[in-house]
């Protein structure tokens, strides 16, 4: 489980490969692109988070103003495995378009799965992202769904070809932290691919919470970018993931209502 | 003639192809991908698909997201 490069700095966990569809990533952190202040803050952070997969969105090139700078001048897609998303989209259909032309854009075949139910909430629509999954999968995307943190649904997504889930924490952008880890953990004992805690972290400690408790990756976007610092809070993600992951491997203590001594009982004065 | 471009209306020049289309409006098209009356035109396909009066193009690319 440890190591150490020639420098004498300890390698954390060289032996733990993350990989989904023979896909190597080499960080547990996954960083969406939205909502920073510009491009080049973006780059910064993405930096800072240590990541290797970005997420973006798919959208209509701008005609009228082509001389706007585009994202990917700033994000290299040879250095960043670029994981295009199909936020916005509330129908099954409107999803299944937006998949397609990401993946008809050329750089990758993953694609983050998202329909959303509701406007408010964010959540998905479960039954809608089963129908788009199903279509997808077909047409030999990789498709990572983001879904509730539903055992029966993650398991149904997975039935149908999807490598690896993605369970909310708590609503995108709410930044409340995992609301229910014991579903979490029930999702883990009933699928076995990886599972990536998509939405709703606030700070680094709901980082090493999802990877303490087993999931595989954590994605998310507003903690960083809406924090005061980003960059700064980049940096912190990145060690909440790799605390929370160590931590899982390492095995934690039971929890035990009474004391238990950590000095020895033997060899006190006066015995 | 008279298309549709990404929800806007747009004159261009009549029988002008995918391809043609692209580099008139300067756009890289190793990123976009492209959608000509809700089918998706393959890369491959940009320079033999020609456009026509009253067709709709969806022309996106990615864009910051989470």
């Amino acid at each position: 489980m440890e190591g150490w490069n020639k420098e004498g700095v300890r390698i954390i966990m060289t032996d733990d490969k993350f990989v989904i569809a023979g896909i190597e990533f080499k960080s547990r952190l996954w960083v969406g692109t939205g909502k920073y202040k510009d491009f080049a803050e973006t780059k910064k952070a993405i930096e800072a988070s240590g990541t290797d997969v970005v997420t973006v969105s798919v959208r209509r090139v701008n005609i009228i103003d082509k001389g706007k700078e585009n994202l990917l001048d700033y994000i290299d897609p040879k250095k960043y495995k670029i994981l295009p998303n199909t936020a916005g989209c509330y129908t099954a259909k409107d999803a299944i378009r937006t998949a397609m032309l990401a993946a008809e854009a050329g750089i990758t075949k993953l694609v983050k799965l998202e329909v959303i139910g509701d406007e408010k909430t964010l959540f998905p629509d479960n039954e809608a992202t089963l129908e788009a999954a199903k279509v997808l999968v077909k047409e030999g995307l990789i498709v990572l769904p983001y879904v509730s943190d539903d055992p029966i649904m993650a398991k149904k997504l997975v039935d149908i070809g999807c490598p690896a889930v993605m369970p909310l924490a708590a609503p995108i952008g709410s930044g409340l932290g995992s609301r229910n880890p014991y579903n979490l953990r029930i999702i883990m004992e009933t699928v076995k691919v990886p599972i990536i805690v998509d939405a709703g972290v606030g700070t680094a400690s709901d980082v090493a919470l999802a990877m303490e408790l087993g999931c595989d990756a954590v994605l998310l976007n507003t903690a960083i970018a809406g924090a005061k610092d980003p960059i700064a809070m980049a940096e912190a993600m990145n060690y909440g993931v790799l605390a929370g992951r160590l931590a899982y491997r390492a095995g934690r203590i039971p929890k035990k209502l009474y004391a238990t001594a950590s000095s020895p009982l033997d060899g006190m004065i006066g015995t | 003639m008279n298309i549709t471009l990404n929800g806007e209306k747009k004159e261009v020049l009549d029988n002008i192809t995918v391809l043609g289309l692209l580099e008139v409006l300067k756009i890289q098209h190793q990123r976009v991908a492209v959608e000509l009356n809700l089918e998706i035109v393959k890369k491959d396909q940009y320079g033999a698909t020609a456009i026509r009066e009253g067709d709709s193009l969806e022309v996106v690319s990615f864009m910051a997201g989470g």
